[in-house]
């Protein structure tokens, strides 16, 4: 079983919401019900005491007369003659009482014959008789005895301030009954219709309402596993409290993505200079025996045994040290080397070092250059950095593609962007671009981004990468010295 | 000067017409085709429609020449006292205020009921009676005469009851008057009374006509047969207009239109009755007067 707790605002509003409405329109008509019907019970009494006196006052002669068939006749005025009309209620009567409580005259003779005691007929009566006051007074009593579907109106008949007889109309409550049914089923019918009407509008409104929690609840369950966005999160940013509180949880998630990133930013730094410390442990290591190595080798060919096939042997091993000395020598990079400062003839050469892959791919490559207070960057590091981000984005165009070189200075920072039209290079990637042998393509050792990167950070610089489809990025900001 | 002409003829003129208006009063006063004829009607025959006493009243009016009103009063007293102050001119009574009152009351006619000038009373109770037989059985029980007036619906009853030394006051628990045959038949159907004395002719034509409100009586018992309920004039009456009105009811058998309201009466006709026919009545009368001195 569904527990209503647990339902969903999208239900629970709504069901509120007809639930408050039903129970209004119950309450409004069960109100105008009961009210109705006390109504009528008064107006009922109210006329039967009004046509009740109307007849006492008319009795009084009769009864002094003794004319038992004028009294007869009197009290059957109000109903049609007994004997014509067969169906009248049977709980719908006048009986008239002499001055000693004995029937005098009934419209139902047959019932209430004359001369008897009512009590011996009903045993009602002997409640009924209790309510006829000892003095005569002009008053009305109406009586309603326990567990009787009947009314009585107790009228006095007195002549001259005597009481001679009581005049007892008996009135069924079934009308009045039957009203209130028949009010409650108009209520009933009225409050379905209205609810009909009502409960659509009031399901709409719920929705509505419902509507920006749902969303806000639905954000809130995709924040896990990664931070959605700060544009893939829609609430209802209204003034009222859910809009407020839809929009500080919006500003809540991005602090949220922006600290993720940070972290995420920090964390690639720790490793990437961790990796770099173990690189450059390992080819410190690497290189003292590698030197002696490849010492005892040199010395081994001036003065040792010259047969081929040691020779042979000893040039494998050569070659082989060789290329683990390239490779440590291109891991351990060494940003110390002070050589002169960056300056156009730097940029030409760049040109003209990879004119030949311009030329391959036929690549439109632009350049905007401004480098009047660079004069104090090392001109090797950082043609080694353009030279090498130049060559990733020569390889990643596409042929007749777009690459764009822009040097320039921003603050105490010079800014070199480059920027190519190429294939992008996937999010999940980006985070570990700048580790030793990530390749994006086949040819390359993976070591091209590692050197850029290990430069940059021996600047004291920084590099990003902005990678959408036919727009990637590198921005390599370096730190001026010198210039504040 | 002649304003004074002027009033002069005014008044002469006034004087005229005051003149011309008496002489046709008077002999509007003297003329009997304008006078009307005044008769009073009791509840000895039944109380018919307003169309059928309009009817007889216009038929009435044509067969004598003269314009006819009918006097209605609640019980046979009344009409009595009218008749004795000369307020009327005819009265359709029983036969007990005739021979109570016959020195001052003269018989018109005697309407002819299943071919006799007579008619009975009958003692009715409650349909769901089924057990009275007589008029003993009604001791103690409640009871409606119609008129304290009337032969079928007390005279009868009460002389009866002298007989065997009871008056109805204690012999009954209960009685009372209905002042009329028709009310009768309703007090005794309703339940309201136990047991009833009644016109037979009027309780006949009453089960012709309501035959749902007799279904609901029983006829226990008939009376011997009395005289019909006469048409009766004053002594002082007329013997021309007393001739008159005798020869129009008489002749009522003897025309379409008579016939037909005839049939609604439930009669044969009407007939020169004769005082003979009341000595039964009379006779009880005495009897019962005697028993109250």
């Amino acid at each position: 079983m569904i527990s209503l707790k647990n339902l969903s605002l999208r239900y629970k509003i709504p069901l509120r919401i007809a639930a408050l409405a039903t129970g209004t329109a119950i309450m409004l008509s069960a109100t105008l019900v009961y009210r109705d019907s006390k109504e009528l019970r008064n107006n009922l009494i109210s006329n039967a005491d009004k046509m009740g006196r109307v007849i006492a006052g008319t009795l009084v002669e009769p009864m002094l007369h003794d004319d038992v068939w004028r009294v007869f006749e009197i009290i059957n005025t109000p109903f049609h003659l007994p004997m014509i009309n067969a169906v009248d209620a049977d709980d719908e009567y006048i009986l008239i009482l002499n001055e000693n409580n004995v029937i005098y005259a009934s419209t139902k003779p047959e019932r209430f014959p004359m001369l008897r005691e009512p009590e011996d007929i009903d045993p009602r009566y002997i409640e009924l008789l209790k309510a006829i006051p000892n003095d005569p007074r002009p008053s009305t009593e109406v009586v309603e005895p326990r567990n009787s579907e009947n009314l009585f109106l107790l009228i006095p008949i007195l002549s001259d301030g005597i009481r001679i007889g009581t005049l007892v109309m008996s009135y069924p409550k079934s009308p009045i009954i039957d009203h209130f049914i028949k009010l409650t089923e108009d209520a009933a019918m009225t409050t379905l219709l209205v609810l009909t009407l009502l409960l659509p509008l009031g399901v709409y409104w719920g929705h509505k309402m419902a509507k920006p929690l749902l969303q806000l609840s639905d954000v809130m369950r995709n924040v896990t596993p990664t931070l959605p966005d700060s544009g893939e999160i829609v609430v209802e940013e209204s003034g009222d409290e859910i809009g407020q509180l839809g929009i500080a949880f919006k500003k809540m998630l991005a602090e949220l993505k922006e600290k993720e990133n940070l972290q995420q930013h920090v964390i690639a730094s720790d490793r990437l200079a961790a990796i770099g410390r173990l690189t450059a442990g390992i080819a410190h290591e690497i290189n003292n025996p590698l030197g002696g190595m490849l010492n005892a080798i040199s010395t081994y060919k001036r003065h040792g045994v010259q047969d081929a096939l040691t020779l042979k042997t000893l040039s494998i091993l050569e070659r082989g040290l060789l290329q683990i000395r390239d490779t440590v020598a291109a891991l351990l990079v060494e940003a110390k080397a002070r050589t002169r400062p960056f300056d156009l003839n730097d940029v030409a050469d760049i040109c003209t070092l990879i004119q030949s892959d311009v030329e391959k791919k036929q690549v439109n490559f632009t350049r905007e250059i401004d480098i009047t207070h660079a004069k104090s960057v090392s001109s090797t590091l950082v043609r080694q950095i353009i030279i090498n981000l130049l060559l990733n984005a020569m390889q990643a165009t596409q042929m007749h593609g777009h690459v764009h070189l822009n040097i320039h200075r921003e603050h105490n920072d010079l800014l070199i962007t480059i920027t190519n039209n190429g294939s992008h290079i996937p999010p999940e990637k980006v985070a570990y671009l700048f580790e030793p042998f990530t390749s994006l393509s086949e040819s390359g050792n993976g070591l091209g981004l590692w050197v850029v990167y290990q430069i940059v950070q021996q600047l004291g610089g920084g590099i990003t990468v902005h990678s959408e489809p036919d727009d990637t990025r590198f921005v390599v900001q370096l730190p001026l010295p010198g210039i504040l | 000067m002649k304003t004074l002409k002027n009033i002069r003829y005014s008044l002469i003129r006034l004087l005229l017409l005051l003149v011309l208006l008496a002489a046709v009063v008077a002999q509007a006063a003297e003329d009997p085709a304008k006078t009307p004829v005044r008769i009073g009607l009791t509840a000895v025959f039944l109380e018919h429609q307003r169309d059928f006493n309009n009817e007889w009243r216009h038929y009435l009016a044509r067969r004598l020449g003269r314009p006819v009103v009918f006097v209605h009063r609640s019980n046979y007293d009344a009409i009595i006292d009218l008749l004795h102050e000369d307020k009327l001119d005819f009265a359709w009574l029983s036969g007990y205020p005739y021979v109570r009152h016959k020195d001052d009351l003269q018989l018109v006619a005697v309407p002819i009921y299943k071919g006799e000038p007579l008619y009975q009373s009958y003692l009715i109770v409650t349909g769901t009676d089924q057990k009275s037989r007589s008029l003993e059985d009604m001791r103690g029980k409640i009871f409606a005469f119609s008129d304290p007036n009337s032969n079928s619906g007390y005279l009868y009853i009460v002389h009866l009851l002298s007989e065997s030394g009871e008056e109805p006051a204690s012999f009954f628990g209960k009685a009372f008057f209905t002042w009329s045959h028709h009310k009768v038949v309703e007090a005794v159907a309703s339940g309201l009374a136990q047991g009833g004395a009644v016109d037979g002719y009027v309780w006949d034509t009453l089960a012709l006509t309501r035959p749902d409100l007799t279904a609901k009586t029983r006829i226990v018992s008939k009376s011997p047969q009395f005289g019909s309920a006469p048409f009766l004039a004053n002594r002082s009456a007329s013997p021309t207009a007393i001739d008159a009105f005798q020869r129009v009811l008489i002749q009522m058998q003897r025309n379409e239109d008579g016939r037909r309201l005839l049939k609604t009466l439930n009669l044969d006709g009407f007939a020169y009755g004769n005082e003979f026919l009341y000595d039964t009545i009379e006779k009880m009368s005495r009897t019962v007067e005697k028993q109250k001195e």
